[in-house]
C-alpha cells in the first residue's frame, strides 16, 4: 500500500513535470491550462477507486463466490449421497418385491397341488363307488331278467285261472292251464319278436 | 467543442506554481469513482446463495473481467486483477457518465487516457523487467527471423513496443471524442433545421446514441483486454 501511494506520486510529479512543458494548442483537450489538475484529481479518484476497490469490496465479492461455490458443491455432493442411498433403497425394495413374489407363487403351486391332488382322490373314490353301484344294478337287472319270465308265468297262469274259474265256475286243473299259458306265451314272444 | 472544455468549479487551488482547481473533470472523476464503489459495496455486502440484482451485476462483473484475465495473460495475472478491474470499471463508467446530457466525458480528454496508458506501459515494463530481468529485451527479438532481417525487425518491434501508451491512449481518447463530437453536430443539425427537416438527423441522433453507448463499453473492455495483452507479453514471455 506505502508502495503504491509513493508510486502514485513519483508518477504525478513526473507527469507534472512532462507537462510544464508543453505548449498551447487549438482543442480544449491540448490546451495544458488544466493538464496538471486533471493528472492530480485522476491519481487521486483513481487510486482512491482502486485502493478501496483491491482492499475491500473486491476479496468480499470473491469470498461471496468462493462460499457459493462450496455451497453447491457441498449441495451437489449430499444430493449424489441420497441418491446412491435411494438407488440402494430401490433395489432393495425391488429384491422383497421379487422373493415375496416366489414366495407367493411357491404358495400358490402347492395350494394348487393339493386341492388337484384332493380332487383326483375324489373323483377316483366316486367313480368306485359309482362302478360298484352301477355293478350292483346291473346284476340285479340280470336276476331280475333271469326271474321275470318265471314270475310271469305264475302271474299269467293265475290269472287265467281266475278268469276260467270266473267264466265257467269250476277250478281247472293248474298243470294243464300253465301249459296252456306257456304256449302261448311263447307264441306271443315269437310275434313280437318277428315284430 | 464546448462540451470539452474544462472549467473550474469551486476556489482556485495552487501550490507554488502548480494548478490543482478542482474542475468539471474532477467532478467527473469523483461521480464515477464514488459510483462504482456505492454499486460493488451494495454488491459486496449481501451474502445470499441466490443473489439479487445488484449482487449479480457486481459478482458477473467480477467474474467478466476475472475471466478476461485470465483468459489473455493466464493464471500469472492473478494479483493485478484488483488494478485491471478498477481500470476497466473507471473507464466504463466515464464513459458511460459522458454519455448523459450535458454531463462531462473524463476519457475525452488525451492528458487522462494517456496518463492511464503510460501508467500501465511504465507498470507492464517494470513488471517485465522484474520478472526476466534482462531477458525481457528478448520481447524485441522474435524467434524464427532470418538473421539479414533481424535489425530491421528490433527496430520495429521497440517503435511498435514505445508506441504503446500512445496507440492505447488515442483510440480510447479519440473514440470518445469523435462520437461526441459527431452527436454533437447532428444536434446542431437538428436545430438548424428546424421542425420540417430536423427528423432526419433526429432519428441518426438516436441512433448514434445507442452506437455511442456500445462503443463507451467496447473501448472501456478494448482498453481492459489489450493491458491485459501488455501484462501477458511481460508476464510470460515466450515468442
Amino acid at each position: 500500500m506505502k508502495k503504491i501511494i509513493l508510486l502514485n506520486i513519483f508518477y504525478f510529479s513526473f507527469c507534472t513535470v512532462a507537462v510544464k512543458s508543453a505548449e498551447k494548442g487549438g482543442m480544449p483537450q491540448l490546451d495544458p491550462e488544466f493538464w496538471v489538475s486533471q493528472i492530480f484529481w485522476l491519481t487521486i479518484t483513481f487510486g482512491t477507486l482502486f485502493l478501496v476497490l483491491s482492499k475491500f469490496i473486491l476479496p468480499r465479492i470473491s469470498k461471496n463466490l468462493e462460499q457459493r461455490r462450496l455451497q453447491i458443491l457441498e449441495n451437489i455432493e449430499t444430493a449424489e449421497k441420497q441418491r446412491e442411498q435411494s438407488e440402494k433403497n430401490l433395489k432393495e425394495f425391488d429384491e422383497i418385491i421379487l422373493k415375496s413374489k416366489n414366495k407367493a407363487k411357491e404358495v400358490m403351486l402347492a395350494a394348487r397341488e393339493k386341492v388337484v391332488s384332493e380332487i383326483t382322490k375324489k373323483k377316483m373314490k366316486l367313480d368306485e363307488d359309482l362302478n360298484s353301484e352301477i355293478q350292483n344294478v346291473e346284476k340285479e337287472i340280470i336276476e331280475l331278467k333271469l326271474s321275470s319270465p318265471k314270475k310271469i308265468n305264475s302271474i299269467a297262469s293265475n290269472i287265467t285261472n281266475e278268469v276260467i274259474k270266473r267264466l265257467i265256475g269250476t277250478d281247472v286243473n293248474d298243470s294243464s292251464v300253465s301249459a296252456l299259458v306257456e304256449e302261448e306265451l311263447k307264441k306271443l314272444s315269437r310275434s313280437t319278436n318277428g315284430i | 467543442m464546448y462540451q470539452f472544455n474544462v472549467y473550474r468549479i469551486g476556489p482556485e487551488i495552487k501550490i507554488g506554481e502548480i494548478d490543482l482547481s478542482f474542475t468539471n473533470a474532477s467532478l467527473f472523476m469523483v461521480i464515477s469513482s464514488l459510483a462504482i464503489l456505492i454499486i460493488f459495496n451494495l454488491g459486496a455486502q449481501k451474502r445470499n446463495i441466490i443473489p439479487d440484482k445488484i449482487q449479480l451485476l457486481s459478482e458477473l462483473s467480477y467474474t467478466f473481467v476475472s475471466k478476461m484475465i485470465s483468459d489473455t495473460a493466464g493464471s500469472k495475472a492473478k494479483p493485478y486483477f484488483s488494478f485491471i478491474f478498477s481500470l476497466f470499471m473507471f473507464v466504463l463508467f466515464c464513459n458511460m457518465f459522458g454519455m448523459i446530457p450535458y454531463s462531462f466525458t473524463v476519457t475525452s480528454h488525451i492528458i487522462v487516457t494517456f496518463v492511464l496508458a503510460a501508467f500501465i506501459f511504465i507498470g507492464v515494463t517494470i513488471i517485465g523487467f522484474i520478472k526476466h530481468g534482462f531477458g525481457y529485451l528478448k520481447l524485441f527479438v522474435p524467434s524464427g527471423v532470418p538473421a539479414v532481417l533481424l535489425p530491421l525487425i528490433v527496430v520495429i518491434e521497440i517503435i511498435s513496443y514505445l508506441s504503446r501508451p500512445i496507440s492505447l491512449s488515442v483510440r480510447l481518447f479519440a473514440n470518445m471524442m469523435a462520437g461526441h463530437t459527431m452527436m454533437k453536430v447532428f444536434g446542431g443539425f437538428v436545430v438548424s433545421l428546424g421542425i420540417v427537416g430536423g427528423w432526419l438527423p433526429l432519428s441518426f441522433s438516436v441512433a448514434l446514441t445507442g452506437l455511442e453507448i456500445l462503443v463507451a463499453f467496447l473501448q472501456a473492455y478494448v482498453f481492459a483486454i489489450l493491458t491485459c495483452i501488455y501484462l501477458n507479453d511481460a508476464l510470460n514471455l515466450h515468442h
